[in-house]
């Protein structure tokens, strides 16, 4: 067994106890990058030299006694809209061409001090809008499984990283199943965690009352390995909830019997591809014949998810995105007047679909239309939160597609509304505030992964991972 | 000069809005530095200066501060929330404001001016400030620079919005509203509060109409750095309206520059041109909910504010309103309340006050000295012009009335040495004598002035002028 089809966890472990070296485990992925990057375009910079310091230091550390953490020698691949010092952030947008954040982003730190090795910086959709990688300015990312398939999005980059063994970790964030969406679709396991549980510190926000944080990795125990380590209040972040990062991993084995597991009748019928939707039924029985007690649950509100998320997370990121004016940092595109300099610098910066958003929140928010459309979208927000309470008030998790489809052919939905549509499952979770997550179940009739969704309460990240962790058991 | 007087029929409508920084240690939302005159950018941070990927935590102490200046404006604390209001300005590190809109944290209150007129407060809510520009080049004003320069050392300051209501008909109003509101900004000390720096803004919302009718169409005044500046240009801009409605023509609700140089208003901007901020619940911050115990808390912190300082000072002291007015502002009103308390006569202390303690150290001088002082003039042992002098020297080093009179050789005159002062002043000018026997009552002001001539000043001008009207009724008799 390679390096890089090991697990995180065995790494660590290996690295902690001195029988493998944190530099050997990074030449092994450095090695897997070289080879198979040119063709995937998971990163959008490899950061070997500082990857190969900072290995070395944890060595340093193994060698004079000390614990460099729990994720000792672990390579990890930072989506790239999370800020390292020094080192490129771009939101693979032109307009931060240049610009280097003078700070680590909170999960940054956090990894340094769990001794991980971060490897790079992974490509996305356009500041995390898009559900392909085909919104990058620097060109898509290719799903490791069929080349000319996407990888899903925005987070593509970081799960195609792990799928194709780049590293065993990945960060990546989700407004609306960024994480999800394409962990479903290269295979790995993708975690939502619950709004407020990762500080948002140094993410680059796009909605940032939708944005979160989370892990990929190749099993639902490195996940939670990973989201431990990541998780846990910071007085930085005004929303990140304060307690404590929970133990994930003791109770994660303990099996499904007793729970309670409701399959969404909303999000399970129409729209849904039928190989898709047998995956999710597979998983229904699986858990059922381990011991859960699986029943049919409603959400009713989850219907209108999709048309309000895609009124706030827009008109969120019509203010977020105000910044990017040329007068600070990033590119200017010079003229004669600062209006008309914020005006080239926004329009040669910015690519198409983040330009339609902007411009969908601008008018969202706009005198007169408010009501209509931001303030009738928070209060379906409303509706789902409150339909959620009431189906987990039988249930103790909620079952669904991750995606409606598997991986799709590049160009294949150049409709915007059709490739919103990928987004149906994955979004109600993002405006509830509840954590997600996507395990891989199987393949669908084209031979590629499927992705079935693991829904909790707030804060219920320990029982959503147990019945993950069982789900995967099964396959 | 401006003319305050409007023409027959016209009457202004006044409502101010005024910017106050908090004199907190650290900035709104990050732990940069809140100090004014800094080498440039040197206070900021990735928060400061919205930093992608930065977020803002708020600062405790600014909301306390703010909610202090609620309630000493009498002002009602609720549950708020902080919201964005959006607009580009070079400025502005993330292209919007963070404020309240809907959901601001004081809401109606009212504030007295010295005459005791109240002024509705409508809201006063908390937001950060901006950065600043410097127009470089060209012609120094905003459209005619050849490039800006930007310091955001002042970018996250908290401020405070008070946004009063439109209960003002005059610029003098106007002006004691300000100056009121500076008087309680400074006795909660959440502000230095200087109009000159930039720390206390005020905007000005004028409109005229014929009394009785409804409100006209306003226009919104900006940089007004003095109180002199906001009574000008309000005087202006009324002045301005009625002779645009007089010529038949119309006011457009505009935004106006006032400048100082040449007296006048300018357009800024109309409101057809003006922002649609997309205001919407700021989703980096929580709600504010501040309890009854935190709001009772700052209640009781409560120091006394101006306008109960000038009640006390009239109540307990029979002191008329606008001496009382004075006395609160240049801070005496404690000293003159522990005069009298001492005994000493309440008029004289005030008439003091007044007139001869406008120096800044008078705050420091002994209550038990001054009222001493006052007995001494009240007793007859000093003149009026000798009990200035004698205070003037305390003021400056704090020394005792009795030996300072006696160093100075202030002594009274005993009424022998006043009649020969009265015998001399008839010998000097028997003509004068003549006439204010005959009745002439202005002639005395020839024979106080001899008598002070002759002393120095030192006669008691009282005495000399009873003994002299004596001498009169003798003569007459």
């Amino acid at each position: 067994m390679t390096a890089t089809t090991t697990t995180a966890s065995a790494i660590a472990a290996a690295v902690r106890s001195g029988s493998r070296s944190a530099r050997e485990v990074l030449e092994e992925h450095l090695a897997a990058i070289e080879a198979r990057e040119p063709e995937l375009h998971a990163f959008n910079l490899v950061t070997g030299d500082a990857a190969r310091a900072s290995a070395d230091r944890v060595d340093a550390a193994v060698a004079a006694g000390e614990d460099p953490g729990p994720l000792a020698g672990v390579p990890v691949a930072l989506k790239d809209n999370l800020c390292t010092r020094g080192v490129a952030t771009t939101c693979s947008s032109r307009i931060l061409e240049g610009w280097l954040p003078p700070y680590d982003a909170t999960v940054v730190q956090r990894l340094a001090g769990a001794g991980a090795v971060i490897v790079g910086k992974t490509n996305l959709d356009e500041f995390a809008m898009g559900s392909s990688t085909e919104n990058s300015a620097f060109g898509p990312s290719r799903n490791p499984h069929d080349t000319s398939r996407v990888p899903g999005g925005s987070s593509g980059g970081s799960a195609v990283a792990v799928a194709a063994g780049f590293a065993p970790l990945a960060l990546g964030s989700d407004t609306g199943g960024s994480i999800r969406q394409p962990a479903a679709l290269c295979g790995v396991v993708g975690v939502k965690p619950t709004y407020g549980a990762v500080s948002r510190y140094g993410l680059i926000a796009f909605a940032s009352s939708l944005d979160q944080i989370g892990p990929f990795a190749n099993t639902v125990e490195d996940a939670a390995l990973l989201l431990e380590v990541i998780a846990g209040h910071d007085p930085m972040d005004s929303t990140s909830i304060p307690r404590p990062a929970p133990d994930l991993r003791a109770g994660l084995h303990r099996g499904v019997e007793g729970l309670r597991v409701g399959v969404v009748r909303e999000l399970t019928g129409d729209g849904i591809a039928p190989d898709v939707a047998a995956r999710v039924t597979a998983a229904a029985d699986a858990l059922s014949a381990a011991g859960a007690k699986v029943t049919e649950a409603s959400v009713p509100a989850a219907i209108y998810g999709l048309s309000a998320y895609y009124l706030i997370a827009p008109a969120e990121a019509s203010s977020n995105l105000a910044r990017y004016d040329g007068v600070r940092y990033g590119m200017r595109v010079d003229a004669p007047n600062t209006p008309d300099m914020n005006l080239a610098t926004r329009t040669a910066g910015f690519g198409d679909e983040v330009k339609r958003r902007i411009m969908l929140g601008t008018y969202a928010l706009s005198a007169g239309y408010y009501d209509a459309y931001y303030g009738k979208a928070q209060k379906v927000r409303t509706l789902i939160i409150r339909d959620f309470a009431a189906a987990y008030a039988d249930v103790d998790v909620l079952l669904s597609p991750t995606s409606p489809t598997t991986a799709f052919a590049f160009g294949a939905k150049s409709d915007p509304l059709t490739m919103y549509l990928n987004d149906v499952c994955t979004i109600p979770s993002n405006l509830s505030g509840d954590p997600a997550v996507s395990v891989p179940y199987g393949v669908g009739d084209d031979g590629l992964p499927v992705g079935v969704q693991i829904m909790a309460p707030a804060l219920g990240e320990d029982t959503m991972l147990r019945v993950a962790a069982a789900l995967e058991a099964t396959r | 000069m401006s003319d305050a007087t409007l023409p027959d029929g016209w009457e202004m409508v006044v409502g101010l809005e005024v910017h106050c920084e908090l004199s907190t240690a650290t900035k709104l939302f990050c732990g940069c530095a809140n100090r004014f005159g800094g080498e440039p950018n040197t206070q900021v941070c990735p928060v400061c200066l919205g930093l992608p990927g930065s977020l803002p935590v708020l600062n405790d102490a600014a909301v306390t501060f703010a909610m202090r200046l609620g309630r000493a404006l009498h002002c009602e604390v609720r549950p708020s929330v902080f919201a964005r209001k959006n607009y580009f300005y070079p400025d502005m590190p993330k292209d919007y404001q963070v404020s309240q809109f809907d959901q601001p944290t004081n809401v109606e209150g009212w504030l007295e001016l010295p005459d005791g007129m109240r002024c509705g407060i409508e809201r006063a809510h908390i937001e950060e400030d901006t950065g600043k520009s410097t127009h470089v080049g060209g012609g120094g004003r905003i459209h005619e620079a050849g490039y800006s320069l930007v310091d955001y050392n002042r970018a996250g300051v908290p401020l405070v919005e008070i946004v009063g209501k439109p209960d003002l008909s005059t610029s003098e109003q106007a002006r004691q509203y300000v100056a009121e509101l500076r008087a309680i900004i400074l006795a909660i000390d959440v502000s230095d509060a200087k109009m000159e720096e930039g720390s206390m803004r005020v905007d000005a919302n004028v409109s005229v109409r014929h009394p009785g009718e409804e409100l006209g169409t306003r226009c919104e005044i900006k940089n007004l750095n003095s109180l002199r500046s906001l009574g000008r240009a309000i005087d202006y801009e009324a002045r301005r309206q009625i002779d645009l409605i007089d010529a038949g023509d119309r006011v457009i609700q505009q935004t106006r520059h006032w400048d100082e140089a040449d007296g006048r208003t300018h357009t800024l901007r109309s409101k057809e041109e003006a922002d649609d901020y997309r205001y919407f619940a700021e989703p980096d911050l929580v709600p504010l909910d501040p309890s009854a115990e935190v709001v009772a808390a700052i209640d009781a912190a409560m120091p006394p504010l101006p306008a109960d300082r000038r009640a006390a000072l009239v109540q307990t002291a029979g002191v008329a309103g606008p001496i009382a007015a004075i006395a609160v502002e240049r801070d005496l009103d404690g000293l003159a309340l522990a005069a009298i308390g001492a005994g000493a006569s309440a008029d004289r202390v005030m008439t003091h006050i007044e007139h001869n303690l406008s120096d800044d150290a008078a705050r420091d001088l002994d209550p038990e000295r001054f009222a001493a002082l006052v007995t001494m003039e009240t007793g007859g042992e000093l003149t009026a012009t000798q009990a200035k002098q004698v205070l003037a020297e305390m003021v400056e080093t704090g020394g005792d009335p009795s030996e300072i009179a006696a160093a100075r050789g202030f002594e009274a005159m005993d009424t022998g040495a006043i009649e020969s002062l009265v015998d001399e002043a008839i010998a000097a000018d028997p003509a004068a004598w003549e006439k204010f026997v005959g009745g002439d009552d202005k002639v005395a002001g020839a024979f106080v002035g001899y008598a002070m001539k002759a002393t120095k000043g030192q006669a008691d001008g009282k005495a000399f002028t009873a003994l002299l009207r004596e001498r009169r009724a003798a003569t007459g008799s």
